[in-house]
């Protein structure tokens, strides 16, 4: 059995990692939707046939899209993604501190976000009905509708302007401590869990309400155990394949979060290099983000569907 | 039931959404009667206070923030309710014409499509503006496009479940053409999801295009907009003014109203036993 096991998470694996090579050739590809060619869409009004041909130069377009799309995909599995059009830097130097800032603020901002909604969502399946419940699902329901920013600006507001507890600004530095980073972070950290703990919060509370509906908890309630008893016991264990799901995928979420809220925070991350990237159409930069965003994304997709298949052994049977 | 004893029927809720949706959608209607001032004309010095001629003050380039709010309305809704339509034209056509006809076109669609989902969508819509540039027929473009793939997935699935009932059957012995199945048989039976999908997808591009926006890559100046409004005015919440917070409440405000409505919708369709 454990043999049919290891195969099916090897198969998850395997489509993920093809996923991933289809995404890394989109990302690629889409270079060549435009019409005409792109360093004359990035020159613009100002191109002289000589600086298009240097960029094209530049940016490879002088070979075939074969060669150079193994040269690209060469390039990132080792490391070398290239120059940047904008500062003639590599990319990759201009990364490197990025994306351990960026996964260090969505590692803390999962510190706060998984257990508090697991516990906002238990609560309410617990309090079905009642005021506890409304009032935790109409805030779900809020959060969801509003625009990260929102979020973002109304933290500021109250945190750092109105209460001056926490700075407004993110910057931090590479040489700062662990605790003056904690300091700057935690704003950040906070926006990013009010925008993607309410998805978590809802499907925990209904996956476990869906629980509660079934036979044997009927049963554990005519026993007469506590209604907590009931919950953490008897229902959380058979809910728990969904949740863990919803947990890794809004994990995944937080990736398109952090994008916004660098942004506000001016917090020195990979998000705020792609949107500054983006702006200024340097596009080997903008590849290889998207191409890290990505991967992260299909990763944690890729870690829910197989914690879905551990956590639920009749996953494992099926087909 | 007439029209208006459905109305009546509503709970508080849907009639709270459907009131600031009446509202917003008659000042995006009407913003240049509405509006004191012009969309773009310089009226005051920047960041005035609230006062008797600019109720809400002025922005950073000294524009009236209240007249710039309601013609904001009428750009961001109007491009998002536009990029919805789009998307929900091209999504929903290709995915009942693919989900009833099956095949390997079917198969071949539905895999890029999967390919593409598997990106997420802000990362893509980067990813395409800066390859294309972000002028508005290009956002709508590549929002229209990200977005059909969402509800191609939906559409398909739906017809997918229509194409096994015995009616579709009947209409095929009877010799149906696929227009008329697709457009007689199909559509009407999933028109109810449909319509509960184009509330979702229509909070889902305006976020979207609000966001994009406020990154600077959206609608682009000097036309209002909700998104970049926040953007160009933030410095002021550091001095404890919430005028820039005003616009990003008004996009809460929209996405709320239509979630609203659309539960509702969604209920009435759903649970008309109860």
């Amino acid at each position: 059995m454990s043999g049919g096991l290891a195969r099916m998470i090897a198969v998850r694996i395997g489509l993920g990692a093809l996923t991933l090579l289809l995404i890394s050739g989109l990302i690629f590809g889409a270079m060549g939707l435009l019409p005409g060619d792109v360093a004359e869409a990035i020159l613009g009004q100002n191109r002289t046939p000589e600086t298009v041909a240097a960029l094209r130069t530049q940016l490879g377009l002088d070979q075939p899209a074969w060669s150079r799309y193994l040269d690209w995909i060469g390039g990132m599995l080792t490391g070398d993604f290239g120059k940047s059009l904008a500062s003639g830097r590599p990319v990759a130097d201009l990364i490197g501190g990025r994306l351990v800032n960026t996964l260090s603020l969505a590692a803390y901002a999962a510190l706060i976000s998984v257990p508090l909604s697991i516990a906002l969502g238990i609560l309410a399946a617990l309090y079905r009905g009642r005021l506890a419940d409304r009032g935790i699902s109409i805030g779900a329901l809020t959060a969801i509708s509003m625009p990260d920013f929102f979020v973002a600006y109304v933290m500021i507001f109250l945190f750092a302007v109105t209460w001056g507890l926490l700075p407004s600004l993110a910057a931090v530095t590479p040489d700062a401590g662990l605790g003056e980073w904690l300091y700057r972070a935690t704003l950040p950290a906070l926006a990013l869990t009010l925008a993607t703990s309410a998805h978590m919060l809802r499907m925990t509370r209904a996956s476990i309400v869906n629980v509660l509906a079934s036979p044997y908890v009927e049963m554990a309630k005519l026993k007469g155990l506590t209604p907590s008893r009931v919950v953490v016991r008897h229902a959380l264990p058979n809910a728990l394949a969904p949740i863990i799901n919803v947990v890794a995928v809004n994990l995944a979420f937080l990736i398109v979060g952090v994008v916004v809220v660098e942004t506000v925070f001016v917090y020195p991350g990979l998000g705020q290099l792609l949107v500054d990237s983006v702006a200024a159409r340097d596009v080997p930069v903008v590849q290889a983000a998207c191409l890290i965003f990505a991967a992260a994304y299909v990763s944690l997709n890729l870690l829910a569907d197989i914690l879905a298949i551990l956590t639920n052994p009749r996953l494992r049977t099926a087909r | 039931m007439t029209r208006l004893a459905v109305l009546r029927s509503a709970p508080p809720t849907a009639w709270f959404g459907l009131l600031v949706l009446t509202v917003v959608a008659l000042l995006a209607l009407f913003a240049p009667f509405a509006a004191p001032y012009g969309e773009r004309e310089v009226v005051a010095g920047p960041f005035e206070v609230w006062s008797e001629s600019h109720w809400l003050g002025t922005d950073n380039l000294g524009r009236d923030m209240l007249s710039r709010l309601i013609w904001g309305a009428r750009n961001t809704i109007g491009m998002a309710l536009l990029t919805t339509m789009i998307a929900f034209v091209v999504g929903a056509a290709t995915g009942l014409l693919a989900g009833t006809v099956g095949g390997w076109a079917d198969r071949l669609l539905a895999w890029i499509v999967d390919v593409i989902m598997a990106m997420p969508s802000l990362i893509l819509a980067l990813l395409l503006i800066s390859i294309f540039g972000a002028s508005t027929a290009m956002l709508i473009g590549i929002i229209a496009a990200i977005e059909a793939t969402r509800v191609f997935r939906l559409s398909r699935a739906v017809a997918m479940n229509i194409t096994v009932m015995e009616y579709l059957d009947a209409a095929r012995l009877r010799g149906e053409s696929l227009p008329s199945i697709l457009w007689r048989e199909v559509l009407p039976n999933a028109s109810a999801p449909l319509v509960a999908e184009f509330g979702l997808r229509f909070c889902f591009v305006f976020l979207f295009v609000s966001s994009l926006s406020f990154l600077g890559l959206g609608i682009q100046p000097p036309t209002a907009d909700w998104g970049s409004m926040v953007r160009d005015n933030a410095t002021l919440i550091t001095y404890g003014d919430v005028t820039p917070l005003l616009p990003a409440a008004a996009i809460a405000l929209v996405t709320v109203s239509v979630n609203l409505v659309v539960d509702w919708v969604l209920h009435r369709s759903s649970g008309l036993k109860d």
